[in-house]
């Protein structure tokens, strides 16, 4: 019998200690910041916080027009990216044999996942904003959150739609359906949970992200009403905030709303989610 | 009169031959039976005659398949339209995640019947026909993954014949199920012989003998032996088809 420091027991308990210990510092880090935040930010929250306008450049007053900007922004993205990745994965998934342009395409998904997003926002001033001629705008926004959250929506669907058994394909085709149809009918729907999934990370990506529109969207403190109107989505608002000294405690309350904001996407999508799968699996 | 002829069918995947020079002439509103050991290309014959093998890369065939007298593999004839001639119900149930409603009307659907008087109709024959309606008929709306997996092997049996095929395919239909799951299926296959032509590929001998008129043994992608299916079991002509039969291999 060879020579053991510690008896196998006495060894499996202290690895499950460390890997406990890890999942409890992870979920530490975690409620610290937002629990942070929060209690920063709670100084200043308030209905009147959400609901008015900034007063003398945000030292006062609320951040209503920023809430609006960051939904215009957010839902622009959206509506751009999820057809376009939901498209090219549905493209990837169901139609490419292996080849070189499937090979191109996933590399171009990593590469755009990879560039900095003050990369992209430098792209979007030269291109949407001035190429374009779309000016300072929360189109102009939107369309650049709509890049940076294109890989993310892109493979999360890719994957998705990679899981769903091929059983229900040939099921499918086997009684006449074209692979149209197929895809459709039947694998779209199966993979809708996994999809969804995507479109909101990549849409949360979207709503939290400042370097990349800070070139293009503006940085007015009205409201925007049409598209065409510059904004100041609360990311960008927050760092104005924060790196021009205007209001710390403001910044902070800017921060809040934008972590519950978050929070309340992620839980109640989550759960629709959930739901859904509930539903098609027959639970 | 037969309702399918195969001809010389040679079929290869790659440079791998699966099928040799494969005969058989299936008659109408009858039970044939497929058996032979695993590998020996049952499936893939059967998923020649609805062209399903068309879908795999590198697949080549010769030879020739007729239904009703026209070729299949002709320029001509719509995969399509051919899918809805010759139905498949496949080894694993595999129904849609979808009602047990949807997964019977969605055949209808794709062949454009709309009308919801003419879809309920024909979704409850189905079901009837598959004898489940007794079982479903409260849960229509509910998950047809939810079901039992010999109901969901009716299931996938309503679904196919709710577009009216001539011809159901059957590849192990009963492999994953349970011996009173698979009693039910070869009752309803019992009764579904009046109407349709159905090919089973299968691996229960006593399976073959319950319930088709008609045995074909593969072995290696050849056809050894083709006969009624009580006369291949009590005398087999080729020395082969007796030796799979009572067990010496496979």
């Amino acid at each position: 019998m060879s020579f053991r420091l510690l008896s196998p027991k006495v060894y499996q308990k202290i690895m499950k200690i460390v890997f406990w210990i890890s999942g409890i510092i992870t979920i530490m880090i975690l409620l610290v910041i937002i629990g942070y935040i929060l209690f920063k930010g709670f100084e200043v929250l308030s209905l009147e916080f959400i609901f008015s306008a900034p007063i003398d450049s945000g030292r006062a007053g609320g951040i209503f027009p920023m809430i609006i900007s960051s939904l215009y922004v957010t839902l622009i993205s959206g509506l751009v990216a999820a057809p376009l990745g939901v498209g090219a994965a549905v493209y990837l998934a169901e139609y490419s044999e292996d080849g070189w342009i499937v090979k191109l395409i996933r590399f171009g998904a990593e590469t755009l996942a990879s560039i900095p997003s003050i990369v992209f926002g430098l792209f979007g001033l030269s291109f949407f904003v001035i190429f374009l001629g779309l000016g300072w705008s929360v189109l102009s926004g939107g369309l650049v959150l709509a890049l940076m959250a294109l890989p993310t929506i892109f493979k999360v669907a890719e994957v998705s739609i990679d899981a769903v058994p091929e059983s229900y394909r040939e099921g499918s085709l086997a009684l006449g359906a074209t692979k149209w149809e197929t895809v459709y009918r039947v694998v779209l729907p199966a993979a809708t949970p996994g999809i969804t999934t995507g479109v909101i990370l990549g849409m949360a990506r979207a709503i939290s992200e400042a370097a990349a529109i800070l070139f293009a969207v503006g940085a007015a403190l009205t409201i925007p009403v049409s598209i065409f109107d510059p904004g100041r989505p609360l990311p960008l608002h927050l760092y104005i905030l924060a790196t021009e000294g205007i209001s710390l405690e403001y910044a902070f309350g800017t921060a809040a709303v934008m972590v519950i904001i978050v929070l309340i996407i992620t839980v109640v999508t989550n759960n629709m989610v959930d739901r859904y799968q509930k539903k098609l699996m027959g639970r | 009169m037969n309702r399918i002829e195969v001809e010389n069918l040679n079929v290869h995947f790659d440079d791998a031959q699966i099928l040799k020079d494969v005969n058989i002439k299936i008659p109408k509103n009858t039970v044939t039976s497929l058996i032979g050991p695993s590998g020996c290309g049952k499936s893939t014959f059967i998923r020649t005659i609805n062209r399903m093998n068309d879908l795999i890369s590198g697949f080549k065939k010769e030879g020739h398949i007729y239904l009703d007298g026209q070729e299949i593999y002709d320029p001509s004839v719509d995969v399509v339209e051919l899918r809805k001639k010759v139905g498949m119900v496949f080894q694993k149930p595999n129904p849609f995640p979808k009602s047990v409603f949807d997964n019977v009307a969605y055949g209808l659907k794709v062949h454009g019947i709309t009308d919801k008087n003419i879809v309920e109709e024909r979704v409850r024959e189905s079901l009837k026909s598959a004898a489940l309606w007794e079982e479903v008929k409260e849960k229509l709306e509910k998950s047809a993954l939810g079901l039992s997996g010999g109901q969901q092997q009716r299931l996938c049996i309503a679904r196919t014949i709710a577009i009216e095929p001539e011809v159901i395919l059957m590849d192990e239909p009963c492999s994953a199920l349970d011996p009173i799951s698979t009693t039910k299926i070869e009752d309803l296959i019992h009764k579904l012989k009046k109407e349709y032509t159905i090919v089973i590929v299968t691996h229960n001998m006593q399976q073959a003998t319950r319930v088709s008129k008609f045995t074909s043994f593969f072995l290696h992608g050849e056809i050894v032996e083709s006969a009624r299916t009580e006369r291949l079991f009590l005398e087999p002509k080729d020395k082969r088809t007796e030796d799979y039969i009572t067990g010496r291999f496979g």
